[in-house]
């Protein structure tokens, strides 16, 4: 593949955060968030990112759009190293990146209205003079499917599922080329997640967007993505193709994660093969040595417990960090 | 009762022993000592290890997941014929939602207790549930066996809400169902029938008049005036 055509390129991305104690605030260890990432996106693809609470997805996210210091690593967006550039560079790259999140009723300032909420990127980054800004702001309320009229009303005015489509109007504002879309439907009652996951479906096809796609709900993930990113307390356990991820899945924390979402039909899903993974989530603190996850896994032998499994390609961009396999 | 956040739901500065050894008490008329004693018991029961030092432990102790175990455990602490499960496994992970409701499912099986699910997960529904009720607008639109339901719905709702969720087994590219529009306000509900607003198939007789749950089957009912007409329902997977 073309290394040009990657529109985000992240290589061994580390984000440790300290853990200070006592009253001398003393460095007592790191909550290893990320943990050597690396993967890429690619122009006009959509990259599913899934993985427990606390797996490190959303940092990694925020790590892409520089909203953290990163420990270390490096983040390429269009070829520039974004760790590397300066300030002023680096606000008009961020022009091209912006960001749908979670929760549409914490993320809308509730004294800005819906209009001001859309117009304020674009007059943050100077992209709007006079009267077009009005013209503006209705062209994106209408291409999320508000009403223009609907600018002059405020958050608490909104649903849930219509303030969510505020936040993605917000996140056009500034023509972006990637939205890293942070669990932008799990908020949502489950007809308005469609109609949500719908829209954004459109607006790929219409805008020619690349999203990563954060979201812990592997059928949505799977649905909307090309490609499937599976991370498991810091680390990326397997890469693949969406199709591939159902019909193939190598690791066996995919294995479990899949078997634990029931299929919405009774007949289907009675045969499927069930996983039970057993324990939670350990600490990022004190993550366990060798595979962090070999004491939930049900394949783990002796080499899991000592060492760090290395990633490998398996068949044509299938990608997978197990010993066994 | 098992309600939709431990979190919130268990006291934050009572040990999980003394909050369960508290119900106990009052229902059982058990003393301090051995509601301890059960206490520790029930909390083995729902599958925590060292479940004798943990007692003492407090809520914060406790991931969700285990919280929720907590949760389960008071709530069979009296041998209840029915435990209401509210949304038991919303706020945890995927993978502790599978724990906890294969623990739900071994523990009715275990003493016989019925359970009432109340879920908005399909997934969950199809793979736990003897009996489906669907609701809307606080009212039951269609009840029927699960099988019967998933595969043959006699109600537009049911059928959207089926169609609506994207599935694992199912080619990827799979046009959604979108269910149009908003779930009604309860104060201002609309005339007739609640869904109609949003149906695809309303009739004009579905805003004058309110549809009863009627017999479409063996113990399937629904409330739909055009629930006898196939060819709406063909299309349904």
């Amino acid at each position: 593949m073309a290394k040009d055509d990657n529109l985000v390129e992240i290589d061994n991305l580390y984000m440790h955060f300290p853990v200070l104690a006592g009253v001398m605030r003393k460095r007592v260890g790191d909550v290893k968030a990320v943990d050597g990432v690396s993967f890429n996106i690619k122009r006009g693809e959509t990259l599913g990112l899934v993985g427990e609470s606390g797996c490190g997805k959303t940092t990694t996210g925020r790590c892409i759009l520089q909203l953290y210091k990163i420990t270390s690593g490096k983040i390429l967006f269009e070829g520039k190293d974004l760790t590397k550039i300066g300030q002023g560079e680096l606000r008009s790259t961020r022009k091209n990146m912006q960001l749908i999140f979670q929760d549409p009723y914490a993320s809308l300032d509730p004294r800005m209205s819906a209009g001001s909420l859309i117009g304020e990127p674009m007059l943050v980054h100077k992209l709007v003079k006079g009267k077009e800004y009005k013209e503006q702001v209705a062209e994106l309320l209408r291409l999320v499917q508000l009403e223009p009229f609907m600018a002059d009303r405020y958050p608490h005015e909104f649903s849930g599922g219509q303030r969510q489509r505020i936040g993605i109007a917000r996140a056009l504002a500034t023509r972006p080329e990637l939205i890293i879309c942070d669990e932008p439907v799990s908020a949502l009652d489950v007809s308005i997640q469609t109609q949500v996951i719908t829209l954004l479906i459109r607006l790929r096809e219409e805008m020619n967007l690349t999203y990563l796609f954060i979201a812990h709900d592997l059928s949505v993930v799977r649905h909307i993505s090309d490609r499937v990113a599976v991370m498991y307390l810091g680390k990326i356990v397997e890469i693949t193709d969406s199709d591939e991820l159902y019909d193939n899945p190598l690791h066996p924390y995919t294995q479990a994660l899949l078997s634990a979402v029931p299929i919405p039909n009774p007949v289907v899903d009675r045969q499927r093969k069930r996983i039970l993974l057993t324990g939670d989530v350990p600490s990022p603190v004190n993550p366990p040595p060798g595979c962090n996850f070999h004491p939930r896994c049900h394949m783990a032998i002796d080499i899991c417990k000592e060492q760090v499994p290395e990633g490998k390609e398996v068949g044509s961009g299938h990608w997978v960090a197990c010993h066994r396999v | 009762m098992i309600f939709q956040e431990p979190t919130t739901s268990l006291n934050p500065v009572l040990s999980v022993r003394l909050q369960l050894s508290e119900t106990l008490e009052l229902h059982r008329g058990m003393d301090r000592e051995t509601g301890f004693e059960e206490a520790a018991k029930l909390i083995k029961l729902v599958g925590i290890p060292d479940a004798e030092r943990r007692a003492e432990d407090y809520p914060y102790q406790f991931s969700g997941g285990m919280q929720q175990r907590i949760m389960m455990a008071m709530a069979l602490s009296c041998n209840p014929d029915l435990i209401i499960a509210d949304e038991p496994t919303t706020s945890v992970d995927v993978t502790v939602q599978a724990q906890l409701l294969e623990l739900i499912d071994s523990l009715r099986s275990q003493f016989g207790t019925a359970v009432i699910l109340i879920t908005h997960n399909l997934g969950i529904v199809a793979r736990y549930v003897d009996r489906v009720n669907v609701m809307y607008a606080g009212r039951l639109v269609e009840s029927g066996p699960t099988d019967v339901i998933y595969n043959e719905p006699r109600h537009p709702y049911t059928m959207g809400l089926i169609g609506s969720v994207p599935r694992l087994d199912l080619p990827r590219k799979r046009q959604l169902y979108v269910i149009d529009g908003l779930p009604p306000h309860l104060a201002h509900l609309p005339t007739g029938c609640a869904f109609h607003p949003r149906c695809r198939y309303a009739i004009s007789r579905c805003s004058e008049e309110t549809p009863e749950l009627e017999p479409v089957g063996d113990n399937h009912t629904s409330a739909c005036f055009r629930r006898e007409e196939q060819e709406i329902f063909a299309r349904a997977t």
